[in-house]
C-alpha cells in the first residue's frame, strides 16, 4: 500500500473514529441534560374517595 | 412463408440457446438466486430482504430478459429509488418508527458502547485499501461493519454503484448470521466470572418531553457535527419523532408498515437486478465478503473488550457482555447477549441493559457513516 493511500486510511481511521466517539459523547451529554432539564414527574396517587 | 415461421420459433429458443452456449456466469447466478430463496423461505435468514433479492437476482440472470435495460422493471425500480438514494432513507423513516429508544435513554452512556461497536469498519477500511480498492470503494466495503443494511446501500449507492450487490448481500447477510458469529467471540474474551456479572434493574426515569425532545436533538447535534450524514439520522429520527408526539398515529403505522413494506419489495429486486452473473462474478465479490465477515467479527470484539474496560472501571457493576450488542443489528444482537447471559446464570436478566446498548449501535452506525463521509467531504474526496 502507498503512502497516500496509508495517510487516508489513518486519517480515516483517527478522525473517523476519533469523531464517531466525540459525537456519541456529546449526545450522551446532552441526553443527561434533557433528563435533568425534564425529569420524570411521578403521578400523585388519586385521592380516597372512601 | 416456412423461413418466417423458423425465424419465429428461433425467437422462442433464443434464451435456452444462449443459456447454454455463453450463459455460463448466469446459469451460476441462478443457482446464487435459488440459493437466496432457500434461504429466505426455508431457512427464513433476513427473508424480508433475501425473497425479493433472490428473486431479482433470478429474473435478471435469465438470459435476453432485458429487465435491467433502460425501461426495464428492474431498471425502472433501481433509478427510481437506488441510484437517487431514496429507498433506504424511506426504510429508515420506518425504522425509526419502530424503536423504542427508551432504554437507552434511562442511561445515555450506553451511546459510547455503540461507538466502540463501529471499530470493525474503521479496520476493515483499511484493510480494502491494502487489498487494492481505490478509496471511495473500500469506504464502501468498510460501511458493511456498521451492521446496517440500509446504511450500506445509501453508501454504496453513492459512491461505488458497481458494488452494490455484493456489498448489500453481504451486509444482510451477516446482519442474520449474526446469532451465529457472535457467541464464540463472546465467549473467548469473557472469563467466566465476567459472564455472571448482574447488573442493576433498570429503573424508569424518561420523561415524555425527554422522548419527544430526543429525536430533534439528536438531528441538530449529528446534523451540525458531520452534515453529510443528515438524510440518514434526519430521516431515522423523523421516523422516531412521528412515533414520540403520538398525534400522526397514521403516518407513523404507515411508516412502520406499508411504505416500509412496499420500499423493501422494491429494494430487494432492485438490488437483485444488480445481480448480473458477468458483472457479480468476480474475484472482488469474494474479498468483499470476506471483508465483511472480519468487520463484523471486529465491532464484536472491539465492543465486547470495551465491555471489559468499562466493567474494570466500574468495579464490577457492568457485564462486559453487553458491549456485544453496540452494533446496528437490532435486536438480534441484544438478543444474542440475554442468550448467552442466560447461559452461564438462568437468573440473570441482561436484555434491557442490551436493549439500551443495541439502540446506541443503531445510532452510532449511523454517526460513523456520517462521520465519515464528512472527513471525505473535508478531504475534497466527495
Amino acid at each position: 500500500m502507498d503512502n497516500a493511500k496509508w495517510t487516508f486510511g489513518l486519517t480515516m481511521m483517527i478522525v473517523g473514529m476519533g469523531g464517531t466517539f466525540l459525537t456519541l459523547w456529546i449526545l450522551s451529554l446532552v441526553m443527561d441534560l434533557l433528563k435533568r432539564v425534564f425529569p420524570l414527574v411521578a403521578k400523585a396517587a388519586s385521592p380516597d374517595k372512601s | 412463408m416456412l423461413d418466417t415461421v423458423l425465424q419465429g420459433l428461433s425467437g422462442l429458443g433464443a434464451g435456452a440457446t444462449f443459456l447454454f452456449t455463453s450463459g455460463g456466469p448466469n446459469a451460476i447466478m441462478l443457482l446464487i438466486a435459488a440459493a437466496l430463496l432457500y434461504l429466505g423461505v426455508k431457512k427464513e435468514v433476513e427473508p424480508l430482504l433475501l425473497v425479493p433479492i433472490g428473486f431479482g437476482c433470478m429474473l435478471v440472470n435469465i438470459p435476453l430478459s432485458d429487465l435491467m435495460d433502460t425501461g426495464g422493471l428492474l431498471r425502472i425500480l433501481y433509478d427510481m429509488g437506488i441510484s437517487n438514494e431514496l429507498f433506504p432513507l424511506l426504510i429508515f423513516v420506518g425504522i425509526g418508527a419502530m424503536i423504542d429508544f427508551g432504554a437507552l435513554l434511562e442511561n445515555p452512556k450506553m451511546l459510547l458502547f455503540g461507538a466502540a461497536g463501529q471499530f470493525g469498519i474503521f479496520l476493515t477500511l483499511l484493510l480494502a485499501l491494502a487489498l487494492g480498492f481505490p478509496a471511495l470503494e473500500a469506504v464502501s466495503i468498510a460501511v458493511i461493519g456498521a451492521c446496517d443494511g440500509p446504511t450500506a446501500i445509501y453508501v454504496a449507492s453513492q459512491y461505488a454503484p458497481q458494488l452494490l450487490a455484493p456489498i448489500s448481500v453481504a451486509a444482510y447477510s451477516y446482519m442474520a448470521l449474526v446469532p451465529i458469529i457472535q457467541p464464540p467471540i463472546m465467549r473467548a474474551l469473557t472469563t467466566p466470572k465476567e459472564r455472571v456479572v448482574r447488573m442493576a434493574p433498570i429503573k424508569r426515569s424518561v420523561s415524555t418531553q425527554t422522548k419527544l425532545l430526543f429525536p430533534i436533538v439528536v438531528t441538530l447535534v449529528t446534523g451540525l457535527l458531520a452534515p453529510k450524514g443528515l438524510p440518514l439520522m434526519g430521516t431515522i429520527m423523523l421516523g422516531n419523532f412521528m412515533r414520540e408526539c403520538g398525534v400522526v398515529a397514521r403516518l407513523t403505522k404507515a411508516s412502520e408498515n406499508e411504505i416500509a413494506n412496499i420500499v423493501t419489495l422494491f429494494l430487494g429486486l432492485a438490488i437483485g437486478g444488480t445481480m448480473e452473473g458477468h458483472a457479480f462474478l468476480k474475484p472482488q465479490t469474494l474479498m468483499i465478503f470476506g471483508m465483511g465477515f472480519i468487520a463484523i467479527c471486529t465491532d464484536t470484539v472491539a465492543g465486547v473488550v470495551f465491555g471489559k474496560i468499562v466493567c474494570k472501571l466500574t468495579g464490577g457493576k457492568v457485564n462486559p457482555l453487553i458491549g456485544a450488542a453496540g452494533i446496528s443489528a437490532f435486536p438480534m444482537a441484544a438478543r444474542v447477549v440475554q442468550a448467552q447471559g442466560q447461559r452461564y446464570d438462568k437468573k440473570n436478566h441482561l436484555l434491557m441493559h442490551a436493549a439500551g446498548v443495541n439502540t446506541g449501535g443503531q445510532i452510532g452506525s449511523v454517526v460513523a457513516a456520517a462521520v465519515m463521509l464528512s472527513v471525505l467531504k473535508g478531504m475534497g474526496l466527495i
